[in-house]
């Protein structure tokens, strides 16, 4: 059994006092002890933002990459080591500015990984410019007239890519976001979770004050099957923003479906192949 | 005894896979033969070429002349004409539009074989003329025609029996015709004696820089389709499944260096292709491998830029894209084959190269080598034992003594123990921020000076294992060429038809294919004996001739340069080094 130690570095978090990051941070890791997983049992894969930083505070098998580019590198693992559960920890800027593409691609591929998505509306690494996230007419100081396109909805674009598990956690609700992140876990394909994550240093809109006014969460008359329903409430943002889970139907892997990984994990197949010579023979 | 044949049609009619089942019948005939094509970036309504050269010894590259031309419509005459020699063959259909001798600037032999008439008459459509002119083909150079019954056979023998025997029937067809209304046949003319059939291979540098790929042990392979690494794609897409590896399509050549680089993380050997365009988008994911210490192998196919360029055609103008792509500095290895056996061969020395240096490195060809086909001895690639050197790959039993393990351990080689992901101990990070040897972020500037030490150490530690380059031909010619990658073939054909001629001491030729690490040592002292040096590149800035400067000091002034997208042909060659002679 692990327990929180375990997760623990030489380094403490360098995120400004109240940041939603730290939130996000206690859910992962309470979820990360639910599951039962210890630092070796899964990888966790950041993009480049202050949510990255988080590969300096919880020790696991980790890899940084690019900003905008975890989605790509996860995958190449899951390839490589279908067994290896994977963990995609990413901004929005990572998720919706630099690396669209991949996302659309990874949900309608559903490859297995837990995306957790540190939707924060600004690029806060960077010092607070706007985020595709951000609401029309947000000002920042990239945008001093305010944003003058439509924000981006993650749980919209990750149902229309067909996502398979897509949901929205508060960082500002501990328990409930580590319950989202633990169905994450548990869900057989690509589980997609935005979580609104107050930057208190940059974001004076979507403060923990406005998400607890705003946010309620779905309950059991919602009907995850549906992808129409999953999608109506996706497109309520005010008077009232829902969270929890969105979206949850079972189909088979990207992985499940190509027969080379179905036995063992490409990682621990011989190289090289037994049918070279046959391969060469072919060209005469 | 050689012929050069030119196939020409308008795309879409076949042209490609007529010149194949040629090189195929051939070479199952104990000839050696080489292809190119020539077709513009459209499917259909252009004109395409292919060209067969075949000779009863060794060749080494296709030339811009003519001996036997099948026109399969008018236009090929008109574009062609000029290139075919003396005493040409022109083989065409007389029914379908006229030929005259006066139509040539040379004397040539007019064979007109009505091919839409034989084809409809054995039941095939226009598609199949193709056929009825490959057996008329066969039966100008007195070849015999089973050996293209049985390429038939291998090719289309899954379509059924029927399909096969159709196509023997139109080959046939063609040849009788020849036999019958034209017994002398063309001048030149081929006999296979038996000491020439050793099995053959017939591939492109694509295909073998694939086997090359699978003998290395890769298990993963990501390629965004784009000419001239599509043959490489097909051919890696259609046997992943029976050999064991994974092909991903991604949504854009970003997503595949970056899955690459994820599959390289978790452990297996793996690589992408591209082009110049492609490899654009790759440029920050190669700085990302460096970073990390990931090794990733890049197969780079040339084609002519700036942007789109021209797609389907060849080029040498990216080396120096390739040895600096990628924001910093790390070590970037690049190998540069100029054939079929060291496309195979370092595809797979790429890979021990990635692996022990735990960094980038790129495999440099481009279109012609891509996409011509060669004929090789199967024995060549077959008995090949290829050797895989993981490096510093630590094993499940050491990493896991380790709670943490040390992924930037600073060693005296630059070379830190190499640790994956998913064992059930020493957890570790790799870190695309400048990171102490935990794999965690640092900026402090004593240590950040380190770890750049320790990468380029590296590039210190793969130049001890550069192998000394092969200078080809007398080792006093009166002229030193020196060239990398696909220059080689028209090169050695040039030296070969010089010796023929007793004119053997003209030229030799330094051929480079490591580029970095790169033979410094070996490079100056053979230069530094060199009479004249001549610096011969596929591109307009001859940009292999600062790289030699950079690493010996030596600066070549004489160049030949080729840059309109065709490959170099030896007449031309030796045309130009006439000029300095
Ligand atoms: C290719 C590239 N472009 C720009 C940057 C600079 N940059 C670093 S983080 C970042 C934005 C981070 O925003 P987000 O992903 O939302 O993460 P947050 O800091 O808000 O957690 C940018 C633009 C970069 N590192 N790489
Ligand atoms: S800038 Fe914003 S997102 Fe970044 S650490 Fe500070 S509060 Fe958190
Ligand atoms: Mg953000």
């Amino acid at each position: 059994m692990s327990t929180i130690a375990d997760f623990k570095t030489a380094f403490m978090p360098n995120w400004c006092p109240g940041c939603g990051d730290f939130g996000i941070w206690g859910a992962l890791k309470n979820a990360l002890l639910e599951k039962g997983w210890g630092p070796a049992d899964f990888c966790t894969v950041y993009g480049i933002g202050c949510h990255g930083h988080m590969v300096n505070f919880l020790k696991s098998y980790a890899i940084e990459t690019l900003h905008g580019r975890p989605i790509a590198v996860a995958q190449g693992i899951r390839l490589a080591n279908h067994k290896l559960p994977v963990i995609i920890v990413a901004g929005d800027g990572d998720t919706f500015g630099e690396g669209t593409n991949h996302l659309v691609h990874i949900a309608r591929r559903n490859v297995q990984a837990t995306m957790i998505v540190h939707d924060n509306q600004v690029y806060g690494l960077t010092t607070g410019q706007t985020a595709p996230t951000a609401q029309k007419g947000f000002k920042t100081k990239s945008t001093p007239a305010g944003v003058l396109e439509e924000a981006i909805n993650p749980v919209a674009i990750a149902l229309a890519a067909g996502a398979t598990f897509v949901a929205r956690g508060f960082a500002g609700d501990i328990p409930g976001l580590a319950k989202l992140i633990v169905q994450g876990f548990n869900h057989p394909g690509f589980a997609f979770i935005d979580v609104l994550q107050p930057c208190v240093t940059f974001n004076h809109v979507n403060t923990y004050q406005w998400y607890r006014e705003h946010i309620y969460p779905l309950d059991s008359s919602h009907d995850v099957t549906s992808r129409a329903k999953a999608f109506e409430k996706a497109l309520e943002w005010g008077p009232k923003v829902p969270t929890g889970v969105f979206y949850k139907i079972e189909k088979p892997t990207y992985e499940a479906q190509t027969p080379q990984l179905n036995e063992v994990p490409l990682v621990e197949q011989d190289l090289p192949p037994k049918n070279l010579q046959t391969l060469m023979e072919k060209f005469v | 005894m050689d012929i050069n044949i030119k196939v020409g049609g308008e795309a879409g009619f076949g042209i490609m896979a007529s010149g194949l089942l040629l090189i195929r019948t051939f070479s199952r005939g104990g000839l050696r033969a080489i292809t190119t094509n020539d077709y513009p970036s459209l499917i259909r309504g252009g004109h395409n070429v292919i060209l067969v050269r075949v000779a009863d010894h060794e060749i080494f590259a296709t030339d811009n002349h003519v001996d036997l031309l099948i026109a399969l419509n008018r236009e090929t005459v008109d574009l062609h004409k000029d290139e075919v020699s003396k005493g040409a063959a022109i083989l065409f259909d007389g029914e379908s539009f006229q030929v005259q001798p006066g139509d040539f600037t040379k004397p040539v032999n007019l064979f007109p074989v009505p091919l839409m008439k034989l084809a409809k008459e054995h039941g095939g459509d226009v598609l199949m003329r193709n056929t009825v002119a490959l057996g008329a083909t066969l039966a100008l150079v007195d070849f015999d025609i089973k050996y293209l019954e049985s390429v038939v056979k291998d090719q289309f023998g899954r379509k059924g029996d029927e399909v096969v025997q159709k196509n023997n029937q139109l080959a046939q067809s063609g040849f009788d015709y020849i036999k019958k209304n034209f017994p002398q046949g063309f001048n030149k003319k081929f006999t296979v004696s038996a000491a020439q059939t050793k099995k053959q291979m017939v591939l492109t540098c694509s295909e073998a820089l694939g086997l090359g790929a699978i003998a290395a042990g890769m298990k993963f392979f990501a390629a965004y389709p784009m000419t001239p690494i599509n043959g490489l794609l097909y051919y890696l897409a259609g046997v992943a499944e029976k050999t064991g590896f994974v092909y991903k399509q991604p949504e854009d050549e970003i997503a595949a260096i970056n899955m690459a680089i994820g599959a390289s993380f978790a452990g297996v050997r793996s690589m992408v292709a591209t082009s110049g365009g492609g490899f654009s988008l790759m440029v920050e994911g190669t700085s990302l491998a460096g970073m990390l210490e990931q090794p990733v192998v890049i197969i780079f196919g040339q084609r002519p830029g700036p942007a789109t360029g021209l797609p389907t055609w060849t080029t040498q103008s990216d080396l120096h894209f390739v040895l600096n792509a990628g924001q910093g500095e790390f070590p970037r290895l690049v190998l540069a084959p100029g054939d079929v056996e060291e496309a195979f061969d370092l595809t797979a020395e790429a890979f021990n190269l990635a692996e022990k240096y735990q960094t980038p490195t790129f495999v440099l060809v481009d279109k012609y080598l891509c996409e011509s086909y060669f004929s090789v001895d199967l024995a060549t690639l077959a008995e090949k034992k290829v050797s895989i050197e993981r490096g510093k790959l630590v094993s499940e039993a050491e990493q896991i003594k380790e709670v943490e393990f040390p992924r930037y351990q600073l060693t005296d080689d630059g070379i830190s123990p190499r640790p994956i992901p998913g064992r059930k101990g020493g957890v570790f990070r790799a870190n695309s921020d400048e990171h102490d040897k935990w794999g965690y972020s640092i900026e402090d500037g004593p240590l950040t000076k380190k770890m750049i030490e320790k990468r380029m150490k590296k590039m210190a530690m793969v130049e001890q294992e550069v192998p000394a380059p092969t200078l080809f031909g007398v080792k006093d010619a009166q002229h030193t060429l020196v060239g990398w990658g696909s220059t080689k073939g028209p090169v050695l054909e040039v030296m070969r038809q010089l010796t023929e001629q007793g004119q053997g001491e003209l030229v030799n030729y330094l051929h480079l294919n490591w580029i970095n690490p790169f033979p410094s040592i070996h490079v100056r002292e053979l230069l530094s004996d060199a009479k004249h040096i001549i610096d011969i590149e596929g591109n307009h800035n001859s940009q292999m001739i600062d790289w030699i400067q950079v690493k010996t000091g030596i600066k070549i002034t004489d160049r030949i340069n080729k840059y309109d997208g065709r490959p170099f042909f030896p007449s031309e060659i030796i045309e130009a080094i006439k000029k300095y002679s």
